[in-house]
C-alpha cells in the first residue's frame, strides 16, 4: 500500500527488509519454541536434581540394602507424623511420635490405620523427609508405603515401616523428621481413566 | 518533514467505524487500542480490589465471603498485570517505536492487529466466572491468587480452568508482540541508527522482548502441566501420584520473576526521555544505562527462588538466590544515579509529566529498597507472605508501573491527540495519586512488619487502625484515577492545540512530526546523522 510513492529502488530495499524481517520472525519462533521445549525438560532436570540430592524429602521407593557398620558414637532422632488427605475416610497415626536411633542400626515403627467408613478403600501413603538434605540417608528396608494398602469397612491393621538411616548422614543433622500423608488410591486411579 | 506528511494525508482512506478498529494494521490504531484497552482494565481491576479494601476496612467479615474474597485478590492481580500493565506498554510499543525509530509501521502489521484482538477474549475468560457464579453455574473466578500454586490450583473449582486458558490467551498475544518488537527494533531502524543512537524506550522494550521469549512460554508449560493434572491424569504437581507441588513454584517464578522486569523495562526505557525533556539536558551515561538494562534482563532470569524461601531449600541454595538476588541491586542502582544525573542542575519545569516521572523516582526506590530487605533470606523468614510483600510490590508495581505509565501517557498524550491535556487537572491528579497512594500502602508495611498475613479477609483487632487507613486512602487512590480519566477523556474531544515539538525540550524523532502525526508517518525514512 505505502510502496506505491517510492521509486523501484525502494521498493526494491522493500523486499529485501521483508525477507530479512522474515528470516528474524522465523529465528524468534525457534526461540518460542526452544522456550516451550525447555519448561517441560524441567521436569524431569527437577526429578533429577532432587533424586541426587534429597530437595523433595522422597524416600527410596524399593527395598533398600542393610547397613553393615552401626555408629555407635552418636545419636540421631526420628520424629513421626502422619496426615490424611481429603477423600480418605481413615484414622492414621503412629504408634510412638519419636524414636531414638544410632545411624546403621535398624529400627522398626508402627503406623496404626483404621477404616472408618462402610466399604472398602484402598489407600497409598507418600512419604516426606525433612530436612531434605538428610533424605538420600534415610533408607527404607521395609515399608507399607511401597505397596497399596486396602482396608475393610471398620479393620484396623498395623503398618510396618522397618528403616535405618545411613552412618554417612552429615554430622550435623540430630532430629529427622518422617511424614506420611495417605491418599485415596482409587481416586488417583480413577482421575487416570 | 509536515509537508510529506500532507501529501500522504490524502492517501490515508481507511475504513470507518467499528470496521476500522477490528480490521486495522495501522500501528496507531493499534496502539490506542491497546491503551484504551489498558484503561479499562486499569478501572476494572481497580474496581475489584476496593471491595478487598471495602472488606479490609474492619476486623470481622462483613461484605463478602471468603471464597469471593480470594477471587477478587487472584482476578485483580491477573488483570492488573497481563491486562493492564502489559498491554500499557505493548501500547506504547506500537506507537512510538515506529515514530521514534523512523519507521513507517511495525515490521508485522497483521500480527498486530491479532495480538491485540487477543486480549478481550482473555479478559472476558477471566471475569466470565464471576458473572457465570451469578447463575449458580461453577463456583466463581480463579481463587488461588495469580501465582496459580499446586495443589490448591488442582484441586480448584473452573475458575481455575478459564484462568489457565486466559494465560494461554495473553501468553500468545505477548509472544506475537515480542517478535514483532524485535523485528521491528533490528530491522526497522531509520538509515544511519545504530544500536547505540537508539532511544532509550527502544532499548528497554528489546531487552523487554527477548525475556517475554524466554520466559512465557514456560509459563504456559507450567498452566498446562496443571491443566493436564487437573483432567487428564497426569501427575506433575500431584504428590499422590510422585508429583511435586514445589516443581509448580520454580516453573511459575521462572517466569514470575522476569515479569517483574519485563512490566519495567520499557518504563526504564522511556523514563530518561521524559527527564531529560523537561530537564533540557541530555541524558546521562547512555552506554551505562543500556549496560545496566541488559544485566537487569539477564539477571532476572536466575533468581526466581526468592519468591519461595521459607518453602525448604536446603543452604547454599538459599545463599545463592539471596546474593544473586542483591546483585541486581548493583545495576539498578546505576540506572538510579543515571536519573538523578539526567536532571541534575538542569533547568527543571514541572509540567506533569516531570512531577510523575519524579514522583516514580522516588515511589520506586522505595519499592527497590524494601524488596532488598525481603532478598535478605534471615529476614524473609518473617516477612514471606505477610503485607510487607504486598506493599514493596506495590512500591514497584503500581507507582513503579503504572505511574509510570500514567508519565508516558501524559508526555505522549498532547502528541497522539494534537491537543494538550487540562494541566491543573494533571497536576491535581498526581498529587492525589502520590500522597493516597502512600496512605494506602506505608500502613501496610507496618501491618506487615507487625505480622499481618496477606490473601486473608480477616485479622486480628491489632490491626484494625492501620488497615482503616489503608482502606480509606485506597478509595481516595481509585476516586482520583477519574480525574485521568477524565483529562484523557477530554484531550482526545479536544483542547489547546498542541505544538508539533509539544515540550521546549523535547528529543527525538516523533517531535519532528506534526501533532497529531499523520495516519502514515515516515513512508520515507529520515536520515540519522
Amino acid at each position: 500500500m505505502v510502496s506505491r510513492f517510492y521509486g523501484c529502488h525502494m521498493a526494491a530495499i522493500d523486499t529485501e527488509r521483508q525477507k530479512a524481517n522474515r528470516k528474524l520472525v522465523i529465528k524468534l519462533t525457534w526461540g518460542v519454541v526452544g522456550a516451550l521445549l525447555f519448561a517441560f525438560a524441567l521436569v524431569p532436570l527437577y526429578n533429577v536434581i532432587c533424586k541426587v540430592t534429597g530437595l523433595n524429602g522422597k524416600t527410596n521407593v524399593i527395598p533398600a540394602q542393610v547397613s553393615k557398620q552401626v555408629d555407635l558414637t552418636r545419636e540421631v532422632s526420628v520424629e513421626l507424623t502422619s496426615s490424611v488427605m481429603p477423600g480418605l475416610g481413615w484414622n492414621f497415626y503412629p504408634e510412638t511420635p519419636r524414636v531414638n536411633v544410632h545411624p546403621g542400626e535398624i529400627q522398626s515403627v508402627t503406623f496404626i490405620a483404621k477404616n472408618v467408613t462402610n466399604e472398602v478403600v484402598t489407600g497409598q501413603a507418600i512419604p516426606s523427609i525433612s530436612p531434605g538434605q538428610a533424605t538420600p540417608y534415610f533408607k527404607k528396608i521395609e515399608c507399607f508405603c511401597f505397596q497399596r494398602q486396602a482396608l475393610n469397612p471398620g479393620e484396623v491393621k498395623r503398618m510396618p515401616l522397618r528403616f535405618y538411616v545411613s552412618p554417612d548422614v552429615q554430622k550435623d543433622i540430630h532430629v529427622i523428621t518422617l511424614s506420611y500423608a495417605f491418599y485415596n488410591a482409587v481416586k488417583i486411579d480413577k482421575k487416570r481413566e | 518533514m509536515s509537508s510529506t506528511a500532507a501529501v500522504h494525508d490524502s492517501h490515508d482512506d481507511h475504513p470507518t467505524g467499528i470496521k476500522r478498529w477490528l480490521t486495522t494494521t495501522n500501528h496507531k490504531d493499534i496502539g490506542t487500542m491497546y491503551l484504551t484497552f489498558s484503561l479499562i482494565m486499569f478501572l476494572i481491576g481497580g474496581l475489584m480490589i476496593l471491595g478487598v479494601r471495602a472488606e479490609l476496612f474492619k476486623p470481622g467479615l462483613q461484605l463478602m465471603k471468603p471464597e469471593f474474597f480470594n477471587q477478587l485478590i487472584g482476578v485483580h492481580a491477573l488483570i492488573m498485570i497481563f491486562a493492564a500493565l502489559m498491554p500499557a506498554a505493548t501500547g506504547f510499543a506500537n506507537w512510538m517505536l515506529p515514530l521514534q525509530l523512523g519507521a513507517p509501521d511495525m515490521a508485522l502489521p497483521r500480527l498486530n492487529n491479532w495480538g491485540f484482538w487477543l486480549l478481550p477474549p482473555a479478559a472476558i475468560l477471566l471475569t466470565l466466572p464471576f458473572t457465570l457464579a451469578l447463575f449458580g453455574i461453577g463456583d466463581g473466578a480463579i481463587a488461588t491468587g495469580w501465582t496459580f500454586y499446586a495443589p490448591l490450583s488442582v484441586q480448584g473449582g473452573m475458575g481455575v480452568d478459564f484462568a489457565i486458558f486466559a494465560v494461554h490467551i495473553l501468553g500468545i498475544s505477548s509472544v506475537l508482540g515480542s517478535i514483532n518488537v524485535i523485528v521491528t527494533i533490528l530491522n526497522m531502524r531509520a538509515p544511519g541508527m545504530t544500536l547505540m543512537k537508539m532511544p532509550m524506550f527502544a532499548w528497554g522494550w528489546l531487552i523487554t522482548a527477548f525475556l517475554l521469549i524466554a520466559t512465557i512460554p514456560v509459563l504456559a508449560g507450567a498452566v498446562t502441566m496443571l491443566l493436564t493434572d487437573r483432567h487428564f491424569g497426569t501427575h506433575f504437581f500431584d504428590a499422590a501420584g510422585g508429583g511435586d507441588p514445589i516443581l509448580f513454584q520454580h516453573l511459575f517464578w521462572f517466569f514470575g520473576h522476569p515479569e517483574v522486569y519485563i512490566v519495567l523495562l520499557p518504563i526504564w526505557g522511556f523514563m530518561p526521555q521524559i527527564l531529560q525533556t523537561f530537564s533540557r539536558k541530555p541524558m546521562y551515561g547512555y552506554k551505562a544505562q543500556v549496560y545496566s538494562l541488559w544485566a537487569i534482563g539477564v539477571l532476572a532470569l536466575v533468581v526466581w527462588a526468592h519468591h519461595f524461601f521459607t518453602v525448604g531449600m536446603p543452604t547454599p541454595a538459599l545463599l545463592y538466590f539471596m546474593y544473586s538476588t542483591m546483585s541486581i541491586s548493583l545495576p539498578l542502582a546505576v540506572l538510579f544515579f543515571c536519573w538523578i544525573a539526567t536532571i541534575w542542575r538542569g533547568s527543571i519545569t514541572f509540567e506533569t509529566p516531570m512531577l510523575f516521572a519524579i514522583g516514580w523516582i522516588i515511589l520506586f526506590g522505595i519499592g527497590g529498597l524494601t524488596g532488598l530487605v525481603l532478598a535478605d533470606v534471615a529476614a524473609d523468614q518473617q516477612y514471606h507472605h505477610s503485607y510487607f510483600v504486598v506493599a514493596h510490590f506495590h512500591y514497584t508495581l503500581f507507582a513503579g508501573g503504572m505511574m509510570g505509565v500514567m508519565t508516558g501517557v501524559y508526555y505522549w498524550l498532547p502528541k497522539m491527540t494534537g491537543h494538550m491535556y487540562n494541566e491543573k487537572l494533571g497536576k491535581l491528579h498526581f498529587w492525589l495519586t502520590a500522597i493516597a497512594f502512600n496512605f494506602t500502602f506505608i500502613p501496610q508495611f507496618f501491618l506487615g512488619l507487625a505480622g499481618m498475613p496477606r490473601r486473608i479477609p480477616d485479622y486480628a483487632l491489632q490491626f484494625a487502625d492501620f488497615n482503616m487507613i489503608s482502606t480509606i486512602a485506597a478509595f481516595v487512590l481509585g476516586l482520583s484515577q477519574l480525574l485521568f480519566v477524565y483529562n484523557i477523556v477530554s484531550c482526545v474531544r479536544g483542547g489547546k492545540k498542541a505544538t508539533d515539538k509539544v515540550w521546549e525540550g523535547a528529543e527525538g524523532l516523533e517531535w519532528t512530526l506534526s501533532s497529531p502525526p499523520p495516519y502514515h508517518s515516515f513512508t520515507e525514512q529520515p536520515i540519522v546523522k
